[in-house]
């Protein structure tokens, strides 16, 4: 099958590789499997090196995006791994399903969300994505493909969900899709002073959805200020509904200004004034509450040509004060732009090296300018030392022992790797960076 | 839409830009025909396009033989309702494979034109006996001009865009709409991994325009758009000096 070798890139646009195939019929990746097998990647939405190989080349699953088995009843779904959750929710929200979580981008692929085990914004109610996941076909590194499940298989089936793609080629899944009652949710949009008032929002927070954008810029009794979006599906008849418009390209890298930290300070301070002192609620269609930067294709173009990295973390919920220092330092070092994340987790995990645990989760990201790996290997310092961990789809710069810290599963991991694929033929520059095969 | 669902038969169904329209033709809730090649590919794509809400049948077609034509034609005459066919087959061989070995010329041939244009013939009574439909044929900007890098493909294309001019002319009288597309660059994989593309444009918008193009009744459109401007220009370069480009 013929490789595209022109670099491919994170979404953060820092870290590259070269040498893709891209099959556009099942047959095409069973032939990629057998003769020339490497690690899957889907949409590249990962920031990082998580969809990237240097060594072998990848095998891009975009083009296998078929839905292959749709039960209305029970909401079983079984697709091809290239399948975008979008288009899940795009055909199947109008006949009442939806992907029971939804992360930050509906490009991500449905192969992708079970591989870094993604989560939304309903975590702390429905669990991450892989705990919705029957059954997954997935190809070894002999080019066999076979189906597993949690009851067929319980070591390789968990460490496939969040195991960044090691255990094999993720062919197609079967999903449990979540009931769609509504086209719309109602947002409703607070103000929060500051963190510790925000934390405790949160926490109080029962909505079915909730999320909260924080002001990175923001420091002293401001530190942590931000909006908190709570949404609940609409429950009544016919709301009205702004049309959904087709997505807006960036047709350029945007200059290194753009995002200077005048320009950040000043856009969060509007973007802040927005909501009224008392609040506002909203009607918004599905797609624009769940993915509201997809209405901008390849945004990342508006980091410039250098890129960004991506700082997401997790931490127990006690550790307030790792987090008051964590946003102490992203302010001080003016680096912040203005996507900022804050956000409650629950529990709900699915394998041995999946993100959640119960807790806070931040989400910065940071134009990758002069101080901007010294800054995030400081809070990764801070996140491990608070017994949080930093999660893999988005990270760039963490070390073996960053990860040894946050993952105690990790051992267990690696046992069943060596047993998957013994030869590291899924290794991806991901893997190879942290250590997650264990030493060569 | 009327209440006999529409029927589309679609050949080369499995590449990109075909499964971009059978998508769109779904959610109309037509009737579908894949033909092509791979038939256990395209099962895939009928239980897609099932849930996206087409009734979809598959049936194998291979440009090289003549034969699998006739099963084609016996499901389309017991459509209901408008019969509408689509053409997306095609297969672009690296030019110097064709010159170090000239046997090759025909069946390139076959494959870009004469294999499509015949169905669209064997098509034609049936289309006309129902008084209305639709034909989209898929040339490509190759077909404007010969040109070094591949112009046997191009001639082919060439070949295919002058059928369906005259096709037009013909089927324009019993109620028929014929569209020309001519597609520039698309990301598919007879483009992947390829250097020297620019602008390349997804299956997706060249289904979307595809679509504005029947609502609109269009004869011949350029997907994206732009392309029109860029086949001017090569169309209006002297023979003497294009003899002398590498374009």
């Amino acid at each position: 099958m013929s490789l595209n070798t022109e670099r491919y890139t994170g979404w953060g646009r820092v870290l590259g590789a070269s040498g893709r195939a891209r099959p556009e019929k099942a047959g095409e990746l069973a032939r990629f499997a057998a003769q020339t097998p490497g690690p899957a990647i889907g949409a590249r939405r990962a920031y990082g090196d998580a969809a990237l190989s240097s060594i072998r080349p990848a095998v891009q699953t975009t083009r296998l995006d078929r839905m292959l088995a749709f039960e209305p009843e029970t909401g079983i779904l079984e697709a091809e791994a290239g399948t975008p959750l979008s288009q899940i929710l795009k055909v199947l929200s109008p006949r009442g399903w939806m992907p029971p979580v939804l992360p930050g981008t509906g490009y991500a692929t449905l192969g992708g969300a079970i591989a870094a085990d993604v989560h939304g914004k309903n975590h702390h109610h429905a669990g991450s994505f892989g705990s919705h996941v029957r059954g997954v076909r997935l190809i070894g590194p002999d080019g066999t493909a076979r189906q597993i499940t949690a009851e067929s298989d319980p070591a390789l089936f968990a460490a496939t969900l969040g195991g960044m793609g090691l255990t094999g080629i993720i062919e197609s899944a079967k999903i449990a899709l979540a009931p769609c009652p509504a086209l719309t949710v109602d947002v409703a949009e607070r103000r929060m002073a500051g963190l510790s008032a925000f934390l405790d929002a949160l926490t109080a927070s029962d909505a079915t959805f909730s999320v909260g954008w924080i002001d990175a810029t923001a420091t002293g009794a401001a530190l942590g200020r931000g909006i908190l979006e709570e949404a609940e599906f609409t429950t009544r008849a016919n709301p009205f509904v702004p049309r959904h418009k087709p997505p807006k390209p960036v047709p350029i890298d945007a200059p290194g200004f753009a995002l200077s930290p005048p320009v950040v300070r000043l856009f969060n301070r509007l973007y802040l004034a927005r909501i009224p002192k008392a609040g506002r609620r909203r009607t918004r269609p599905l797609t624009a509450f769940f993915h509201p930067l997809d209405g901008l294709k390849d945004w990342n173009r508006l980091y410039g040509k250098r890129g960004f990295h991506q700082f997401q973390c997790v931490v127990p919920p006690d550790a307030t004060e790792a987090l008051h220092r964590m946003l102490s330092a992203a302010a001080a070092s003016r680096l912040c732009s203005p996507l900022a994340v804050l956000k409650r987790m629950g529990p709900g995990r699915a394998g041995p090296m999946s993100f959640p645990m119960e807790g806070f989760t931040l989400a910065l990201d940071i134009p990758n300018r002069r101080g901007a790996e010294d800054l995030i290997t400081g809070l990764l310092d801070r996140c491990a030392a608070a017994g949080g961990r930093v999660y893999l789809a988005k990270d760039s710069l963490a070390r073996p022992d960053h990860i040894a810290a946050m993952y105690p599963e990790l051992d267990a991991f690696r046992e069943t790797l060596r047993a998957a694929d013994p030869e590291r033929v899924f290794e991806t520059d991901l893997a190879r960076r942290l250590a997650l095969r264990g030493a060569p | 839409m009327t209440d006999t669902p529409e029927t589309w038969i679609i050949l080369g169904a499995s590449s990109p830009m075909a499964r971009a329209f059978a998508r769109r033709r779904a959610a109309d809730g037509a009737a579908l025909i894949l033909c092509g090649r791979d038939t256990a590919d395209l099962d895939r794509d009928a239980a897609d396009l099932t849930i996206r809400g087409a009734a979809v049948d598959v049936l194998p077609f291979d440009t090289r033989d003549p034969a699998s034509l006739a099963p084609i034609l016996a499901r389309a005459e017991a459509a209901p309702g408008p019969i509408n066919a689509a053409v997306f087959v095609g297969a672009m061989p690296p030019q110097e494979d064709i010159e170090a070995d000239p046997t090759r010329l025909s069946g390139t041939v076959t494959d870009n034109f004469s294999a499509a244009a015949a169905f669209l013939l064997h098509l034609a009574p049936l289309q006309a006996a129902r008084g209305t439909g639709a034909v989209v044929g898929v040339g490509s900007v190759a077909g404007d001009r010969g040109r070094l890098g591949n112009y046997v493909y191009g001639a082919a294309k060439a070949g295919f865009q002058t059928f369906l001019s005259g096709h037009r002319n013909r089927m324009g009288r019993a109620g028929i709409h014929v569209l020309t597309v001519k597609p520039g660059f698309v990301d598919t994989a007879m483009t992947w991994g390829l250097d020297g593309l620019f602008l390349v444009a997804t299956p997706d918008a060249v289904a979307a325009d595809i679509d504005r193009a029947l609502t609109k009744k269009r004869n011949v459109i350029y997907t994206p758009w732009f392309w029109i401007g860029i086949m001017t220009i090569i169309r209006m370069i002297p023979e003497r000096i294009f003899k002398k480009l590498q374009v």
